[in-house]
């Protein structure tokens, strides 16, 4: 029965194409602005006889053994491709599944007056495509993720900037939640800046943090000890009236820490601290210009 | 045996640790700093680690031992130079060395030590700095 479904896939080879492309052209949710149409048929027929080799060989159920490896490898480039594309998954799995469509139809024109043949291809076939499909989605799914954790290492990467805002003092605007990566990705680039830079304030400024826990305050006081032993201060600023209610209701100590409520004023802090003074100067008064 | 040279400069002893200390070297380290304290009557201990570039645990604590010895015999200590590798991983083995004062390089730690050793010998000037660290 099995060859039933090979010998049509071999003989019919340009018929289910045609009909194939067809419905897929005619599908609303085509995205034509991603493909070109040539492209589309290209695809469609390297992953056709691809398919038609491997049903040849008598193997219709098992997806994973050799002889498919041909047909799964392209399914998979064109599923990750899609999703790199930004293709949805209803649009990646109506590719796989429209094929079905297709060659059913040319099943049944075939072998309308032979239920039973008829009835077993379409058995096999429908087995074989939920197969294929299941590794489309896989990869789709592993080549959105491989988006995501490339967009995270982008995200880490430039939410950690150490500032010189002045001799000697470094400030380090946190955004995002801080959990112990980051915090080991923002420490070691704090220190390694204080090494170059030879600061001796850093000004820690977490108002870009949306909550403090228990481990974000450990995370927290982790910097700052370690910033305290290579010879620098420790300022933490931008803390606002939730987080210093969650910190005390967490019994947090803090106290060792020079915290305070704005850059600002943790700038102030750190001027006085290298005897810096910042002043208005009233300009027409000094120049006494006529005015 | 190899033993790690201790310099006096003025009332202050000076160590550079060069090497890799290993746990025998760090023990005369400190047996010898303290010896040489109490013979000199030093007022600071500089020890400068810009080039260990591997702590562990022991080490941490001799660091802390030589403070708190240091402290009673009547002589701050200040560790300079530490590699921001060795800070992390201090702070990651839960020892943040309180009592032991720090500094970025062997110069600020020196001035580090010459003012807290003007503020216990003339505490009658200090009302300015005094003054600025209310404001703090």
């Amino acid at each position: 029965m099995d060859n039933t479904l090979a010998q049509v896939l071999q003989n019919n080879k340009q018929k289910i194409l045609e009909i194939w492309m067809q419905n897929q052209l005619a599908d609303v949710s085509l995205r034509d602005d991603l493909i070109s149409n040539e492209e589309l048929r290209r695809q469609s027929e390297e992953m056709l006889s691809g398919l038609g080799r491997a049903a040849a060989n008598g193997n219709t159920d098992n997806v994973h053994a050799p002889e498919y490896e041909q047909v799964t490898e392209i399914l998979s480039d064109i599923s990750i491709t899609r999703a790199r594309q930004g293709f949805s998954p209803r649009e990646t799995g109506m590719y796989v599944l429209s094929l079905k469509k297709a060659i059913s139809q040319v099943l049944e024109e075939n072998y309308n007056t032979q239920p039973d043949v008829l009835y077993k291809s379409l058995l096999t076939l429908t087995n074989l495509i939920d197969s294929l499909s299941i590794v489309t989605f896989e990869t789709y799914i592993k080549g959105r993720e491989e988006v995501i954790l490339r967009q995270t290492d982008e995200i880490n990467e430039i939410s950690t900037p150490v500032i010189r805002v002045w001799e000697g003092i470094l400030a380090l605007p946190i955004i995002g939640t801080l959990d112990s990566a980051r915090t080991q990705t923002v420490m070691e680039n704090l220190l390694q800046e204080i090494v170059n830079t030879g600061s001796s304030i850093a000004i820690l400024d977490i108002s870009g943090v949306p909550a403090v826990d228990s481990l974000v305050a450990q995370h927290l006081i982790k910097t700052v000890s370690a910033t305290r032993l290579m010879g620098a201060e420790c300022i933490i600023s931008g803390i606002r009236a939730e987080i210093a209610q969650t910190i005390v209701h967490l019994g947090i100590d803090l106290s060792n820490i020079k915290t305070k409520a704005s850059l600002a004023s943790a700038l102030q802090l750190a001027f006085s601290m290298r005897n810096v003074e910042v002043r208005n100067l009233n300009k027409n008064k000094g120049l006494n210009l006529s005015r | 045996m190899e033993r790690i040279p201790i310099l006096k400069m003025g009332p202050f002893l000076l160590v550079t640790i060069q090497v890799d200390l290993y746990d025998r070297l760090a023990l005369n380290l400190e047996s010898d700093l303290i010896n040489m304290v109490s013979k000199t009557g030093a007022r600071g201990v500089l020890i400068d680690i810009s080039a260990v570039s591997i702590v562990d645990s022991f080490m941490g604590r001799i660091l802390g031992n030589i403070a708190s010895m240091s402290r009673i015999m009547d002589a701050e200590t200040v560790v300079v130079g530490m590699q921001p590798a060795v800070a992390i991983t201090l702070v990651e083995l839960g020892l943040t060395l309180q009592g032991v004062h720090t500094a970025l390089d062997v110069e600020k730690g020196m001035g580090l030590l010459y003012e807290k050793m003007d503020i216990a010998e003339h505490p009658e000037q200090d009302e300015e700095e005094d003054q600025d660290d209310s404001n703090d």
